[in-house]
């Protein structure tokens, strides 16, 4: 059976969303998904997770993902373009949906060089543009790229990123646009730690009519001190931290920054709140999923809508077999 | 010699309407561009030259200049197809290649001065033909092959 989605439903329910990433997990033991997850599920409508992240070796993105959908949470799959070609990501789409997945953001994925494997070939054969359409093609007509009939048609609930903070700026809102046409239903967009820029980017995408074909929720993220910011832009592809933020870290003694970056990401969820047309956020917090629970509450997201099934506890979901 | 071509990607509109003017001469003569012939490889080696020098050119077979901004997507290190990945850096600097700008950056702008092909860069193209690559472009074009990539990607 196809699974349906329930952060499409809390989405247009009109709910304003909260999705959180599952950290990478580096592990044969499905308990360490389980007991992340557990954290994450209680303050959020869906978990991502990573696919390859940072461009290393993890615990596979469909392998966590349908670990999760089996315990009874909602996983949006990250499927990325840079480790397969076509007939692989085809084959894990529709194996995403037979085994419980509803959700999948399309992306296209870091390069090689991002990682701890360099020396590892590219793929790339497919773009996220590419995956999004071959994703839609597979649900809507039931047929793979190639025409070839599927017997029973995939139904998720498709995503794709966007980055508003890197340039060309004036080609973002197109860019989203395409993605649109290419199948995106749902967008999370990387770490927001310019607000300014946001707004300019959502004011031209209200003028398109964008926020009203696609559902909008913004990437944040607590940083947990100055050197994990610097670390951070200097290494991960697409991240922008302005000066601001930096002079913010600063300003306060290193045994208080955790607890100001815990602040700067509560006011920029309060920030992106008010921008019409902002329909949720993805919380990021590498490293530190204890505090997604605080960071959501201070920032008045709490409670979120009831869930449609109750997740298993951690001892029913050691007995699920795959 | 080849640096001056180089540089001619910085005239999108006259390449606009060099190539427009290049399909209009190369159409009457449909019937005899077929895959497999000598005029495959008369094109191949045209291609090669002209193209290689301009834009450097990678053989992909399926040209799509006119719709990216005369500047040619198979020199970004993921082959992006439909725009700027969300790794460009703040000084529009590739992300995989740091040193070297942006393929995407650079067409985009290139996009903005071409009244004539400019808006083909809003359209979602269609995924690479992998077998094509090494071939003529322009034999892909007027044989049909370009078109069938393009219904197969229609919904």
């Amino acid at each position: 059976m196809s699974p349906s989605s329930r952060l499409e439903s809390v989405l247009r329910s009109g709910d304003f969303a909260v999705t959180a990433e599952l950290n990478p997990r580096d592990s044969a033991d499905p308990q360490v998904v389980y007991q992340q997850a557990r954290i994450l599920a209680e303050f959020s409508d869906a978990i991502n997770t990573g696919d390859g992240s940072g461009a290393n070796s993890h615990l596979s993105s469909l392998g966590m993902a349908a670990l999760l959908a089996r315990a009874g949470h909602e996983p949006v799959m990250q499927l990325g373009c840079r480790d397969r070609n076509r007939i692989a990501l085809q084959g894990e789409l529709l194996a995403a949906a037979a085994l419980g997945v509803g959700n999948v953001l399309c992306l296209t994925g870091d390069g090689v060089q991002a990682g701890d494997q360099p020396d590892a070939k590219s793929v790339f054969d497919l773009d996220s543009m590419g995956l999004l359409r071959t994703a839609r093609i597979m649900r809507g007509q039931g047929r793979f790229l190639s025409g070839r009939k599927i017997e029973i048609a995939p139904r998720w609930f498709l995503g794709a990123a966007s980055n508003p903070f890197v340039p060309p700026y004036d080609f973002r809102p197109l860019r989203l646009q395409k993605k649109i046409e290419a199948g995106a239903e749902f967008i999370q967009t990387q770490y927001c730690f310019d607000v300014p820029r946001l707004r300019q980017f959502m004011a031209r995408v209200r003028d398109m009519g964008l926020d009203e074909r696609v559902f909008i929720l913004v990437g944040v993220g607590p940083l947990r001190s100055l050197k994990s910011a610097l670390w951070m832009r200097e290494h991960v592809p697409g991240v922008v931290i302005p000066e601001s933020i930096e002079k913010r870290l600063r300003g306060v003694p290193s045994d208080k920054q955790q607890e100001q970056g815990l602040q700067i990401c509560v006011e920029i969820i309060q920030q992106v709140r008010e921008i019409p047309g902002i329909k949720g956020v993805h919380v990021m917090a590498y490293r530190q999923e204890e505090w997604v629970g605080e960071i959501v509450e201070r920032a008045g997201l709490l409670p979120r809508p009831k869930l449609a099934r109750e997740p298993l506890v951690e001892e029913e979901a050691k007995h699920v077999s795959l | 010699m080849s640096h001056i071509l180089h540089r001619l990607q910085d005239r999108p509109h006259f390449l606009e309407l060099a190539y427009r003017g290049s399909r209009r001469l190369l159409s009457p003569f449909k019937p005899w561009l077929k895959p497999g012939g000598w005029m495959e490889r008369l094109l191949i080696g045209g291609e090669e030259l002209s193209k290689g020098a301009i834009f450097g050119c990678r053989m992909c077979g399926q040209c799509v200049l006119h719709s990216t901004g005369m500047t040619c997507p198979m020199t970004c290190p993921k082959e992006m197809r439909n725009g700027p990945c969300g790794g460009v850096r703040l000084d529009g600097h590739c992300e995989v290649i740091p040193e070297m700008l942006c393929v995407w950056t650079q067409a985009w702008e290139r996009s903005k001065r071409m009244p004539t092909y400019g808006g083909e860069f809003l359209r979602v193209l269609p995924t690479l033909d992998r077998r094509l690559s090494g071939s003529s472009a322009w034999i892909n074009d007027f044989s049909g092959e370009i078109e069938n990539i393009e219904t197969s990607w229609r919904e």
